[in-house]
């Protein structure tokens, strides 16, 4: 009865029967507040579920940077509301420094895991990949809420882990052996270590039940004449990031079990001649080093993992936002195929100095730097967008800008990270810890803000007050760069990371007005968010209502109704009969050709190339 | 300070229902960016970015002299040129590409009047970026490589061999002696008189030298053979101004070869700082107090280096009798383990 997606015809049953599974819902509407809001299965609301949750993460993992912030500019001052924030970890206001390395690593992992990869991925591939590629929700509804819940008991347990008596983990969020495994080392590693591995292990499985079913999304339920080549780039970089997920956070699982085992059976796959707390342990033959390689095996695709989807973001917003299409859209599809396929091969650049083989290293030192190239292509293509573009700057633009700028001043630093000549002096000093916040922290975030100002309308909607937006963009890109930029220097100073306090050596002394600099900037940012949740929080029930196409884009999330409705379009699933990006082409009526407008319809601006 | 927070958010919130109104009567929707909005951040783009650039080469010259300290070993001085070349590379790209990027931005701001330019690929254009960078990339590998092969190309037979250890949370140096040759260790030997696990029954132990206290002392213009280990978690060996690190990873040796140029004495001249020192630092993770890991490093000329080493006590010496004793036999037995 419906016009479908006919062009898969091997799925036509399971079609079918999805469609009568929406006639009955189309007809009969009444949901418990249970099944809408919480253990809901429609995708539009589990990527507000992922998003809210992720906002909380954030939030509380950025105010655990700036306790550690603290203590790092002002070593020699108390603080008495830590006592009353923390407890015994912040005695006469004085924070302890196993709670500052338990702070680092938690902070660390729910940055990259739970706001990055699920909150970034779990937010954007929900809301998007169906409204984008024309299907009524995604393949399994079911795997899909599970995928939330999974995340969510994932962020919890974590959060929990703050509480218990011996302190959260406290190895970094690498949680290298043996550190990790032998709470003789550091109180961390004990309880504290086994909810984390417990956590990580939930959040994996939220990764690959989400993953498989983006994959599954856009591979069989894209609309009619939406072929691979029509798909906007958001949809392509949540395909990629899934399909890397898959591919490397099983890997995660397994460096995770051998831990266990290693940490509660006696194993020995990373322990060997170990004398800890006045007696040799039993454990023999392990390599630690197994870890690390296991670990960076997914390691670094996580990189990809949560950069891609920023990076599909902004060129979705930058194209729609400078009136033009995106340059070079092969090339962008193609850098990103080449990105994610090298990313499995680079992981050993994290380990120059753990005494791997010469040889080896250079292997790695050789992908690594190739990694370069696909990505200086996108920062070109991006900046050829621009130009002679007709840009506006909503809150969006301006956050996809940032990314942008962040991409190229991160990357940069990568390559000389990549150098393992170079790395040897660098490796786990601030130049390592600028760097990949700029890159990978601040980039991904910028590409996350960009989105929910973005398509915020489509999730609420309404609208995001934009001078609100405005004054957290550039509050936040003034003390992001403030915060990481300097961290360059101390970098090249030779401050090791993870330090609780760099008066150790006079040699440093001379950079605390630095690390004063840095914090006070890490301060002002972390207040500045306060305007973001404010404006997010307070527009989802009093911003204005928003139009049925407020940024005149093309692709079709916008052709849904404002009104969600289960099933996404109240009558037959649009048609698609063009590519995303005609954007000011020429002869046209107006700067903009939604994807459903087929070329008959516009004989006054086709091209020759357009059939 | 609770109501004075309440009370702003109220505020802002009454604010926001206002201006909300008025934009309603005015008919513009406020949400999406009017020309206004465009100017006044396009504006704002280009003044960060000018400010930005310059805040950062001002930044630059102002900290030149605690950046990178003064390279103290062969390889360091030519990784530094290396490194130099790197920055101004990616100086270039990242001026030339973060200009752009703001400029284009600036320039291309809105007009309803105007079309943005239809220009969705250019081939010849998208070969060019892919094909720079590839030659300056390839140009980056290579002559990284050369440098990375030449350093981690040791001489093993010309190195001084000494070993460094790290534990929770302190180092140990041990220098092999005449015949530039560590004796055997085995973790299970570890005992408060052998730190290090020594088995004596070796010869190659007999004429060891252990140092413990917080100095290490180095020849200047000797080829170094270090040997890290660890005794308990992976620790990391960082001697900044050698541009030298290395993982200690419990269970098995790591190496770097390297050599000091400058000593001590010298290198108060030249950062003209009396209390000049050089210094090992612990680079990971490895406990509450992995940031108080650190050892004195002194570099001296080799005469007065012999002069100091000839005043430390070989280990064996140092050891009590009993445990030489019982060590043999332990030792014997970790043998046939080892063989079995």
């Amino acid at each position: 009865m419906e016009v479908r997606d006919n062009t898969h015809s091997g799925h036509a049953v399971a079609h079918d029967v999805h469609d009568h599974g929406h006639d009955d819902h189309h007809h009969d509407h009444h949901q418990t507040f249970i099944t809408k809001y919480i253990f809901s299965t429609d995708h539009k609301m589990i990527s507000k579920q992922f998003l809210v949750t992720a906002i909380i993460m954030a939030f509380l993992a950025m105010g655990m940077s700036m306790i550690f912030r603290l203590q790092l500019a002002w070593p020699d001052e108390t603080f008495p509301f830590l006592e009353s924030m923390i407890g015994k970890w912040g005695k006469d206001g004085k924070l302890d420094s196993g709670f500052y390395l338990a702070l680092v690593t938690i902070h660390g992992t729910i940055m990259v895991f739970m706001v990055l990869t699920g909150g970034l991925s779990g937010t954007f591939s929900n809301l998007l990949i169906p409204l984008q590629v024309g299907a009524r929700d995604m393949a399994s509804g079911l795997l899909n809420m599970l995928s939330f819940w999974f995340f969510a008991a994932s962020s919890l347990v974590m959060f929990g882990s703050l509480f218990i008596e011996a302190g959260p983990a406290s190895g970094g969020w690498t949680v290298y052996p043996p550190l990790s495994a032998l709470p003789q080392a550091i109180p961390g590693s004990g309880l504290g270590m086994t909810l984390w591995l417990v956590s990580m292990v939930l959040f994996i499985v939220s990764a690959l039940l989400g993953g498989i079913n983006y994959v599954a999304t856009v591979i069989n339920l894209r609309t009619k004449g939406m072929s691979m080549t029509r798909l906007p780039l958001t949809v392509w970089a949540f395909l990629i990031t899934a399909i890397l997920g898959i591919l490397s956070f099983p890997v995660l699982v397994a460096a995770a079990l051998l831990l266990v085992f290693d940490r509660s059976m006696g194993t020995s796959f990373y322990l060997s001649d170990i004398f800890i707390g006045g007696v040799p342990l039993d454990h023999t033959g392990g390599s630690p080093i197994l870890y690390q390689h296991l670990f960076w095996f997914l390691g670094h695709p996580e990189v990809y993992i949560v950069l891609l989807p920023a990076l599909g973001l902004a060129s979705e917003v930058i194209s729609t936002m400078a009136r033009k299409p995106i340059f070079g859209y092969k090339a962008m599809i193609g850098s990103m195929l080449v990105i994610a396929f090298l990313s499995f091969i680079v992981w050993g650049h994290h380990m120059f100095v753990t005494g791997m083989n010469p040889f080896l290293g250079s292997v790695f030192v050789f992908t690594t730097l190739l990694v370069a190239i696909p990505s200086a292509v996108k920062v070109f293509n991006y900046i050829a967008t621009l130009w002679k573009a007709n840009i506006v700057l909503s809150p969006a633009m301006l956050f996809a800008i940032g990314l942008v700028s962040f991409f190229i001043t991160g990357g940069l630093t990568g390559i000389i990270l990549g150098d393992s000549a170079l790395d040897i002096n660098l490796h786990d000093t601030y130049f390592v810890v600028a760097h990949f916040h700029i890159v990978m922290g601040s980039s991904a975030i910028f590409g996350m803000f960009a989105g929910v100002y973005h398509w915020f309308p489509r999730m609420y909607g309404r609208m995001m007050n934009k001078s609100l937006g405005y004054l957290h963009f550039w509050i936040t890109i003034i003390c992001v760069y403030g915060v990481f930029f300097p961290m360059h220097f101390i970098g090249l100073a030779g401050v090791p990371r993870r330090y609780y306090a760099n008066t150790a050596y006079e040699g440093f002394d001379q950079l605390i007005n630095i690390n004063e600099l840095i914090s006070v900037f890490a301060i002002i940012a972390g207040v500045a968010q306060v305007i973001f949740a404010f404006n997010f929080f307070y527009s989802i029930y009093r911003g204005r209502k928003a139009p049925q196409n407020p940024w005149n884009s093309n692709t079709l999330e916008w052709t849904a109704p404002v009104e969600h409705v289960h099933g996404n379009w109240p009558g037959p699933i649009p048609e698609v009969h063009r590519w995303p990006y005609d954007y000011s082409k020429p002869n046209a009526k107006e700067d903009f050709i939604p994807q459903t407008v087929p070329y008959s319809q516009t004989p006054e601006s086709n091209r020759p190339g357009d059939f | 300070m609770m109501i004075t927070l309440l009370l702003g958010t109220l505020v802002v919130i009454r604010l926001m229902s206002v201006s909300q109104m008025a934009s309603v009567l005015s008919g513009e929707d406020e949400d999406v960016a009017q020309k206004r909005d465009n100017s006044m951040n396009s504006i704002g783009l280009m003044l960060f970015m000018v400010v930005g650039l310059a805040l950062m080469i001002y930044m630059t010259i102002k900290y030149q002299p605690f950046l990178l300290p003064v390279a103290a070993s062969v390889h360091g001085a030519e990784t530094d040129f290396l490194l130099n070349i790197n920055f101004a590379v990616i100086g270039v790209v990242f001026f030339i590409t973060q200009i752009m990027l703001f400029w284009f931005v600036y320039k291309y701001q809105h007009d309803k009047n105007r079309r943005a330019l239809f220009y969705p690929d250019n081939h010849k254009l998208e070969l060019i970026w892919t094909v720079v960078p590839t030659i300056v990339l390839s140009a980056l590998i290579v002559t990284g490589l050369r440098e990375w092969n030449k350093m981690t190309q040791g001489h093993p037979d010309d190195g001084m061999v000494v070993q460094v250890y790290g534990y929770q949370f302190n180092w140990i140096t041990r220098y092999s002696g005449p015949d530039n040759k560590l004796g055997r260790s085995y973790y299970k030997l570890i005992s408060d008189t052998n730190p290090l696990g020594i088995d004596y029954s070796d010869p190659a132990s007999k004429d060891d030298i252990m140092t413990k206290g917080n100095e290490m002392h180095l020849p200047k213009g000797v080829p170094i053979q270090f040997i890290f280990n660890s005794r308990d978690v992976i620790h990391s060996a960082y001697f900044p101004h050698f541009r030298t690190q290395m993982n200690c990873v419990p269970g098995m040796d790591t190496r770097f070869y390297m050599e000091a140029t400058i000593t001590t004495n010298e290198m108060k001249g030249i950062t003209k700082n009396e209390k000049f020192d050089y210094v090992l630092l612990c680079n990971k993770i490895c406990g509450v107090a992995h940031y108080n890991m650190k050892m004195t490093v002194v570099v001296d000329e080799p005469a007065e280096f012999s002069n100091w080493l000839k005043g430390e006590k070989k280990v064996i010496d140092a050891a009590p009798t009993a445990e030489l004793e019982q060590n043999n036999t332990t030792a014997s037995t970790v043998n046939t383990e080892v063989a079995l």
